[in-house]
């Protein structure tokens, strides 16, 4: 049956896996013979349940724009638009600048977060079993071999992912309405200044890093808050499933509490980006 | 290796039981003002309570950190 031994921990180690891809000599190799080959390593089941529930995201929406009527709305119109009038009015109460972008933005992180999230609901041994399934059956391989994190955002690489982007929004609004000028000044002139030239030329370079780490930190600590929280969450639904038939109310207990983690992480990222953006468009801050 | 073993035990007790100190005491300030607010001026509840789930989020951000760093050198490293 399994080549290495079924323990506790192997169980453990293989459900914190993530299926892997890299090119090697000898052409595309995957899982175990990826362990040497250094950064250009994919991780493909990240990559393919992100893509999936982005398309899902997109579609169930682009369906229920293309069916919406001014008349008395359906219950998916209406669950719809409530979802959008609730990003809506976050993004006018907290961004204070002028772009057409930061709405929809805004709406894809929340509803794209939330779903990733949403798949650490499914009991964790389902899908990654049927994927071990497939591999026995149509490829022939022992399902301890196949590799599957069903949870894109418990990939540290996708919570930075994401947060990369947002820091890239970051420093293009600051560039956009201050000019290269203003953001190079609001690195070095921020907080300290005076009028005297030659206590600026010790200011500078604190305040350079300053606000270096100020601006660092913000994406740092959107993609680890929401990397912790689900890895943590994830770990513990993993744990309570193996301890035998104990585990049925303490997976309901958790994963009710759970419920309000995911939705409630999707949100603080949205609202942080949002927040992020908007000190990011202010033409004259400090 | 059973020393390296026993630290690495230890570093993920400090890590997730110091975290749990920081957000307790948190919360319990910013939950005990909140309640002070809404007995004040009932009217404000909703959006204060929108207000502190976004706060929740952020206090829970450092902890949860540790407690990711802590799980992951448990259980991968």
């Amino acid at each position: 049956m399994a080549a290495e031994e079924l323990t506790l921990s192997s169980h453990i180690q293989h459900h914190l896996t993530n299926a892997k891809m890299c090119s090697t000599d000898a052409g595309l190799a995957f899982n175990k013979a990826c362990a040497d080959s250094g950064f250009w390593t994919w991780h493909v089941d990240t990559l393919a349940w992100s893509i999936g529930l982005g398309l899902i995201f997109l579609w169930i929406f682009r369906s229920a724009a293309k069916k919406s009527t001014t008349g008395v709305p359906g219950k998916f119109q209406c669950f719809i638009e409530m979802i959008v009038e609730f990003v809506g009015d976050n993004v006018r109460d907290t961004y204070h600048g002028n772009s057409k972008l930061i709405a929809p933005l805004a709406l894809t992180i929340f509803v794209w977060v939330f779903l990733m999230n949403l798949m650490d609901l499914i009991p964790v041994d389902f899908l990654p079993a049927f994927a071990g399934f497939v591999g026995e059956t149509a490829f022939g391989m022992d399902s301890h071999d196949v590799y599957m994190k069903i949870v894109p955002t418990t990939d540290i690489n996708m919570t930075a992912a994401l947060a990369i982007g947002v820091l890239i929004l970051m420093i293009g609004y600051s560039i956009r309405i201050k000019g290269i000028g203003g953001f190079i000044a609001e690195l070095t002139l921020h907080p300290f200044s005076s009028n005297n030239k030659v206590a600026m030329i010790f200011l500078i370079p604190c305040n350079l890093l300053l606000e270096t780490i100020a601006l660092v930190a913000k994406p740092f600590s959107l993609a680890l808050r929401l990397f912790g929280n689900l890895y943590a969450g994830e770990m513990i639904f993993i744990l309570i499933g193996a301890i035998g038939l104990m585990q049925l109310p303490l997976h309901f207990i958790w994963a009710v509490f759970h419920i309000l983690v995911i939705v409630l992480q999707a949100f603080v990222f949205m609202m942080l980006t949002i927040v992020y953006l908007s000190m990011a468009s202010a033409k004259d801050s400090h | 290796m059973e020393l390296v073993e026993g630290l690495k035990l230890i570093a993920v007790a400090l890590l997730i039981g110091f975290g749990a100190i920081g957000t307790a005491i948190g919360f319990g300030n910013m939950g005990g003002k909140f309640l002070e607010a809404c007995a004040r001026q009932p009217e404000l509840a909703p959006s204060l309570q929108v207000k502190m789930f976004i706060l929740a989020g952020l206090i829970d951000a450092v902890a949860m950190i540790g407690v990711g760093i802590a799980m992951f050198m448990l259980f991968a490293l």
